[in-house]
């Protein structure tokens, strides 16, 4: 009878639809990692995280989650499963934002103090190479085709593209005050970089070689808010690049803009001081972090609309949604 | 050896790199003149030997970091003269080429100093003196004031004071002249965002032993007859840039009132625990580099410093006029930890900037504050708008 109870049980795990995938969101205030399920938006867990985590990021199996403990100069990998820390990774001090490569080796760590990309191998954890870059290392993203990391230096004002093969910077490209995140388009042929204090979106045409070229600006426009406060942060872009979500930081919004005219198309109302972004596996919907209304905000992508809030731990940071 | 090592993998990713850029060499020097003065009432607040250096020497490495790539390289000298030789320490600055200098200056001293500094071309930042007829009637053409007006500051802390519902003040004022320009300054403030001067004091520089063994034992028995009988009011302005008596009047007052001003909150360009807007990441640069809290006067050096770089970058050039024109333009903005970008009024070459009231430990609020409402910015709430400057050095 046990048995058979046993089996039944075990039928409905299989039938459950893959879609329940979790959402993990760093507290960088709280040190803890919020563990989201992304079907009933029911907080699953909240573990322990190290000292001000911030970025966050999966491996393309799922099964590891690494997450930067800035306060603890290092990389923390965790189970998924079972929310224990697996062991840390080496990162170089104070790592802020960081980029895993799509096979799930190297990650490659901006060290915020000391103007310094590092990259770390997550297998023999050791650090493979540190390459010096502007003042105030951030943004971290990868081209597609894995060629390229690109570094946004947040004091220097600038994107380093730095080669994947040799770890030399090949291109540097000044952009508006703060840079602070780094998107590449899925085909690899646009790259983002959002300007916090200079409330602008670089928009770079990238060519074969992988070189860029300044194609234009997004800026920002809403009636009665203060231009000052329309702080772009995290940005994310639909796999069609059809849509790119831009947050706001202070203004409390993500801006919709059309990625072929480049226009904005909308403005979102999320939580307070929105943060990094993060898409569900099927781009259905997208994740905002909201660090001073310690939420995360649910956004239906086709629709452009907030359709829910989920309560996370305190001053939410990062989000990344573990893969199907 | 860390230093020297990232260095060298600077310049070896320098020869690594495909762009061909110019070379350019930027020479500053900062210019620090010390008068003769008394140690503060708080040993907390005693001058560093660095004392705005220090935010030289990190301003030469983020700019420098940044040359790397560029090909730009930084030098700033740093200079620390008596009164007395001012003069002639400027002459030798300008002797050797140097045409970007940032001055730790008085208000007499900046005027001299900077129209010596013109006559070969250089371009002065101003990173102490706060007069305001330096950004009106006595303004130049070649000088960026980078430190605040008096009367921003006095700005700053009347629009709390009137944000908080506390319009009627009693201000106490110094006896030094430097004292009674601050006493102008809040004088004018509450008539422009409508506060009521309700009683007014001078507390005289006696020139007494400020702090002794029993000091607080005569404050204690001296400030509440001081301040007793006043008209009513909410608020305690203090005037004291002589800093001969505001740090006693918390707590000493006959009616018990908040303090604001010269001490109790404090209108500040930066502080030690100042974390907002990245700021932290910034304070720990400065503190590794020169083992303690940072202070206004280096904030003020560093923000010259990063301006001079920023405008290097963005115009490739190292020419004086060349940085002063784009400094003052609608091109022109600078991430400086304060949330919004700086940038300077074109009318009288004043850095616009956010003012943290700081009240000895954290950021209490930050001006302007919510609903202080201006057709260009809110940051021209704070100091001479336009229409209030007489500069016409910059038509």
């Amino acid at each position: 009878m046990k048995s058979l109870f046993l089996s039944a049980a075990l039928a409905s795990v299989v039938a459950m639809p893959a879609m329940a995938n979790k959402a993990f969101v760093s507290n960088e205030k709280g040190n803890t990692v919020t563990v989201v399920d992304t079907d009933t938006w029911e907080v699953l867990a909240e573990f322990d995280a190290g000292n001000r985590p911030r970025g966050i990021t999966i491996s393309p199996d799922g099964k590891k989650l690494y997450v930067a403990a800035s306060d603890d100069d290092t990389v923390r990998v965790f189970d998924t499963e079972t929310y224990k820390e697996i062991h840390t990774l080496p990162s170089g001090p104070d790592p802020e934002l960081f980029v895993l490569h799509p096979s799930g080796n190297p990650l490659y760590i901006a060290n915020e103090d000391d103007n310094l990309v590092t990259v770390t191998d997550t297998e023999t954890r050791t650090i493979l190479a540190e390459v010096p870059v502007g003042v105030e290392p951030e943004g971290m993203g990868i081209s597609p085709d894995t060629k390229f990391v690109v570094n946004t230096s947040e004091t220097t004002n600038m994107a380093h593209f730095i080669s994947t093969e040799d770890y030399k910077i090949k291109h540097n490209v000044l952009v508006d005050q703060r840079p602070r995140y780094a998107q590449y388009t899925d085909d690899g042929k646009r790259l983002f970089v959002t300007s916090e204090i200079g409330g602008t979106v670089t928009v770079m045409d990238i060519d074969a070689e992988g070189a860029p070229t300044v194609a234009g600006k997004i800026s920002f426009d809403v009636p009665g808010v203060l231009p000052e406060w329309l702080q772009p942060v995290g940005l994310k872009v639909t796999a069609d690049g059809s849509k790119i979500f831009i947050a706001l930081g202070p203004a409390n919004r993500v801006a919709v803009v059309d990625g072929a005219t480049l226009e904005v198309k909308d403005y979102i109302i999320v939580g307070q001081r929105v943060w990094q972004l993060g898409f569900t596996p099927d781009q259905k919907y997208l994740l905002t972090t909201n660090g001073n209304s310690n939420d995360i905000t649910v956004i239906d992508v086709e629709k452009e609309k907030a359709i829910k809030s989920v309560q996370v731990g305190q001053q939410p940071w990062g989000v990344v949604v573990s893969p199907n | 050896m860390q230093r020297i090592l990232m260095v060298f993998l600077a310049a070896l990713m320098w020869g690594g790199m495909s762009n061909d850029l110019a070379a350019l060499e930027i020479k500053a020097a900062v210019l620090r003149i010390d008068p003769p003065r008394l140690a503060p009432i708080s040993r907390f607040e005693k001058f560093p030997e660095d004392n705005g250096f220090a935010g030289a020497q990190l301003a030469d490495e983020d700019n420098g970091t940044t040359g790397t790539f560029l090909g730009h390289t930084y030098e700033t000298m740093m200079v620390a003269v008596p009164p007395e030789e001012a003069d002639a320490a400027l002459d030798a600055i300008l002797a050797d080429g140097i045409r970007f200098i940032i001055l730790m200056a008085d208000d007499a001293d900046l005027t001299r100093l900077a129209d010596r500094a013109a006559q070969d071309g250089a371009v002065v930042f101003n990173a102490q003196a706060e007069g305001v007829a330096l950004r009106d009637n006595e303004c130049r053409a070649n000088v960026l004031h980078v430190a605040p007006s008096r009367a921003m500051r006095a700005d700053a802390v009347a629009q709390f004071a009137l944000w908080k519902r506390w319009p009627r003040w009693f201000l106490i004022h110094g006896s030094n002249p430097e004292d009674q320009a601050l006493a102008d300054a809040y004088r004018r403030a509450a008539k422009k965002f409508g506060g009521r001067i309700a009683e007014e004091r001078e507390f005289e520089d006696t020139g007494g032993s400020r702090r002794t063994d029993t000091g607080h034992v005569l404050v204690q028995r001296q400030l509440p007859v001081f301040t007793q009988d006043a008209d009513d009011h909410e608020v305690v302005i203090a005037a004291d840039e002589s800093d001969v008596f505001a740090p006693y009047l918390p707590f000493h007052l006959w009616t018990p009132r908040p303090v604001m001003g010269a001490a109790g909150l404090r209108p500040v360009t930066i502080h030690g625990a100042h974390e907002a807007w990245g700021a932290t990441q910034f304070q720990r640069r400065f503190e590794e580099l020169t083992g303690r809290y940072i202070r206004e006067e280096d904030y003020q050096v560093w923000l010259s410093l990063r301006v001079l770089g920023e405008a290097v970058i963005r115009t490739m050039s190292n020419d004086p006029q060349t940085i002063l024109d784009y400094a003052i333009s609608d091109e022109f903005e600078l991430a400086a930890f304060k949330g919004v970008p700086v940038t300077f009024r074109p009318w009288n070459g004043q850095l616009r900037q956010p003012i943290l009231l700081y009240d000895g430990r954290i950021t209490v609020s930050v001006s302007p504050q919510d609903g202080f409402l201006h057709q260009v910015s809110p940051l021209d709430t704070l100091g001479l708008d336009k229409p209030e400057s007489s500069c016409t050095a910059f038509n």
